[in-house]
């Protein structure tokens, strides 16, 4: 790195080190509901990402109304835009289960191709629904540029607005999973399903806002990433493979692992790829990403659930 | 002298006269005679022709990735064929479509021009669009001796004889564009960034050949990201540190949108930094957004907003058939061109056997007047004569066109360039 001043690297390394919180971020959020219900229901939800799809069109369908109707009100319908994504995916979710994957509980491998399906016919869904083109809702202005605390550094606004989200919805769902009555009895269901049914948790009930519950966190990760990308039927396909990775490595049932995980692939990618070029930069990490599950295949912080 | 010559001149006038009455009915008869060809004498080789229609097929993704991309694709192609069809078809019959999807699937393009040349015996294809189903369909149309139409601006490096390519192959694309940018932006150091598969890899090589050979610049980076990455804050951290002059991008698909709202987000506008891509038509502006993109170039060779009586017919057309909201982008445009292609070369050999349609293509001399992008030639190496033409983005969506070079000779081998 010679003929840089000392102040263009101090910055360089100043949004390098924001680009890998970035990407940690991202990660993070699209693994969170996926992590509730592959953790907490061993439940393989293959159609995670489309329920992602579902609240980036619902972010876009609010922008869109928002622009015909009210336009005063644009700076302001990206919060409630979120909101709303939460409950539609969330909706949807219980349905899902609801229609589906109860029947499936006992055929764990089964769930698999089930949500598979179920994600190939919301894709042809939103294909129906809004077309094959991709779309880009409107975002109000203070989401766009970047802040610029010294000359050299940029730091992108829509990043720190999914940072913020991101530390929000963790924090929501610590306190949802392990401060709330609700939480305990989703623990207590997961620890042992016949003991919980014998105390009087309707574990069923359980089962169903809980998958509803990760479906509407993925809803919330959607509507965050209109910020970052595009919204087409096919989204979601792009975002199911890191989600997977980032909570089998991270261990299944663990909310602390899935952090952790993110986090260590998120700064790997991005340093590895700040250094060499990127397809190279994604073989790299996705190889000790491999190795390592062959030493602990239960990922880096394994439940500790009597099964 | 003066005698003879006085007399004769009533003569030579009857004659004519004589020779105008007989005419007249052969007239009648030649214009007519499109009609009455039995389909035996224009179709010796068993396609599927009959008497009044000719069944061509068309052949994209409807479903998948590619829907994306596609639709303008097919939507032009219909759109030309009616055209076609309520000018009177092509030597008198009708065309109909058989269409098949090839559901962005590389093996499911290749089944399906199968069955479309197998069992449905179409005189022509109109489909493809990535160079994976190009490749992918190209085996079959070769042993089953088929015609196929492809629209989509590629890497070069091929040419089969039974594919006319009605895009631009690589050098016709990118050398006029780093010309123009070399001039105009006065730029000496490129920063190459694509996504990581054959077309830009291959681009970028004739892209690099030229900045480092002919323009004396220099390339200070050249990265390729998996195709639908959508994180590119460390390239862009990269960028920031190299300064180039010019970033010249090939990145597609849905990473496009991240790439160009993630350089917003980090301060990169147009203000700053001259960016020049050959990956965005205006079917991309619309899910990049035109205020992400706004003050960068595109180099393609056709624009929506191009100026002109063919161009203003076309588009006014193609809204009527398909929609007030939808745009036209370069492919879409190529595709457009497709039919006429092989109307004008089926009506010169008079038949609709593929070895004739193609022996006509190959004399490299059918022209289309009527183009939407403006003239065009076929050259006998089966692509087209076409312009370079470089457009600025405004918020719109629209481009405007700031240059437009001259009609370039089609070379998909280019020597030096390999």
């Amino acid at each position: 790195m010679d003929g840089y001043t000392s102040s263009e690297l101090v910055s360089i390394f100043a949004m390098q080190g924001f680009a890998g919180i970035s990407l940690f971020s991202v990660l993070l959020l699209m693994a969170l509901g996926l992590a509730i219900i592959f953790g907490q229901m061993g439940v393989i939800n293959m159609a995670h990402g489309e329920f992602m799809a579902v609240g980036a069109y619902t972010t876009y369908f609010m922008a869109t109304l928002t622009e015909t109707y009210f336009p005063a009100f644009m700076p302001y319908y990206f919060v409630l835009a979120i909101v709303v994504a939460f409950f539609v995916s969330g909706l949807l979710g219980y349905l899902a289960e609801f229609a589906l994957i109860r029947h499936l509980y006992k055929r764990p491998l089964d769930t698999l191709l089930a949500t598979w399906g179920l994600s190939l016919i919301m894709q042809q869904s939103f294909r129906s629904l809004f077309g094959a083109r991709e779309v880009s809702p409107t975002l109000p202005e203070w989401l766009l540029g970047s802040y610029q605390p010294t000359e050299m550094i940029d730091i992108p606004l829509n990043g720190m607005f999914v940072l913020g989200l991101t530390t929000i919805v963790t924090l929501g769902v610590y306190y949802l999973m392990f401060k709330s009555r609700w939480g305990l009895r989703v623990r207590a269901t997961t620890q042992n399903r016949v003991m919980s049914d014998a105390v009087g948790i309707n574990t069923k009930k359980v089962d169903r806002y809980t998958f509803a519950l990760g479906c509407g966190i993925a809803g919330i990760a959607g509507a965050a990433f209109t910020t970052i990308a595009s919204t087409g039927p096919t989204t979601g396909t792009l975002y199911i493979v890191d989600t997977f990775m980032v909570v089998v490595f991270g261990g299944a049932a663990s909310l602390f692992g899935t952090i952790a995980s993110a986090f260590s692939i998120a700064q790997a990618q991005s340093i590895l790829e700040f250094f060499i070029s990127g397809s190279m930069a994604k073989v790299y990490t996705l190889l000790a990403l491999v190795l390592i599950l062959m030493f602990k295949p239960e990922g880096l912080f394994a439940s500790k659930v009597r099964r | 002298m003066r005698k003879t010559s006085t007399s004769r001149l009533p003569s030579i006038m009857r004659r004519r006269f004589v020779k105008g009455l007989m005419a007249l009915p052969a007239a009648i008869l030649l214009s007519n005679m499109s009609l009455s060809v039995s389909a035996a004498e224009v179709n010796t080789t068993g396609l599927a022709v009959t008497d009044d229609t000719v069944t061509v097929g068309i052949l994209h993704s409807l479903t998948g990735t590619m829907a994306i991309s596609e639709t303008g694709a097919q939507e032009a192609e219909k759109l030309a064929i009616k055209q076609i069809n309520d000018m009177g078809g092509i030597l008198g019959r009708q065309i109909e479509i058989i269409q098949e999807d090839g559901a962005s699937d590389w093996p499911t393009f290749a089944e399906k021009s199968k069955k479309l040349l197998v069992k449905d015996k179409v005189a022509a294809v109109f489909g493809a669009w990535t160079s994976a189903s190009r490749k992918a369909v190209l085996p079959v149309f070769e042993k089953e001796n088929g015609l196929l139409y492809y629209p989509t601006f590629y890497e070069g490096l091929e040419q089969s004889k039974n594919v006319i390519y009605t895009g631009q192959e690589a050098t016709q694309q990118i050398l006029d564009g780093l010309n123009w940018v070399a001039k105009e932006k006065e730029a000496k150091t490129f920063y190459l960034i694509g996504s990581d598969y054959i077309w830009p890899r291959t681009s970028m090589k004739i892209a690099r050949k030229h900045i480092e050979n002919v323009l004396g610049g220099k390339v200070v980076g050249e990265e390729y990201k998996p195709l639908g990455n959508t994180q590119f804050g460390s390239v862009i951290n990269k960028i920031r540190l190299k300064k180039p002059d010019v970033i010249y991008a090939a990145v597609v698909g849905g990473s496009n949108v991240a790439w160009f709202k993630q350089l917003k987000a980090a301060g990169i506008t147009s203000k700053k930094q001259t960016l020049l891509t050959i990956s965005v038509t205006e079917d991309e502006v619309l899910g990049i957004g035109g205020e992400n993109l706004e003050g960068f170039y595109s180099i393609m060779k056709y624009f929506q907003s191009q100026d002109n009586e063919n161009n203003k017919a076309f588009v006014k057309a193609f809204k009527e058939m398909w929609g007030e909201d939808s745009v036209i982008g370069d492919v879409t445009q190529a595709a457009y061109l497709g039919p006429w292609l092989w109307k004008a070369a089926v009506e010169r050999a008079g038949s609709f056997d593929v070895d004739k349609v193609v022996a006509e293509s190959e004399k490299g001399d059918i022209e289309l007047t009527t183009a939407p992008e403006g003239y065009v030639k076929l050259h006998k190496n089966h692509h087209l004569w076409s312009k370079a033409r470089v457009g600025q983005w405004k918020k719109d969506g629209q481009a405007t066109v700031v240059y437009t070079s001259e009609l370039i000779e089609p070379d998909p081998f280019p020597a030096g360039y390999q």
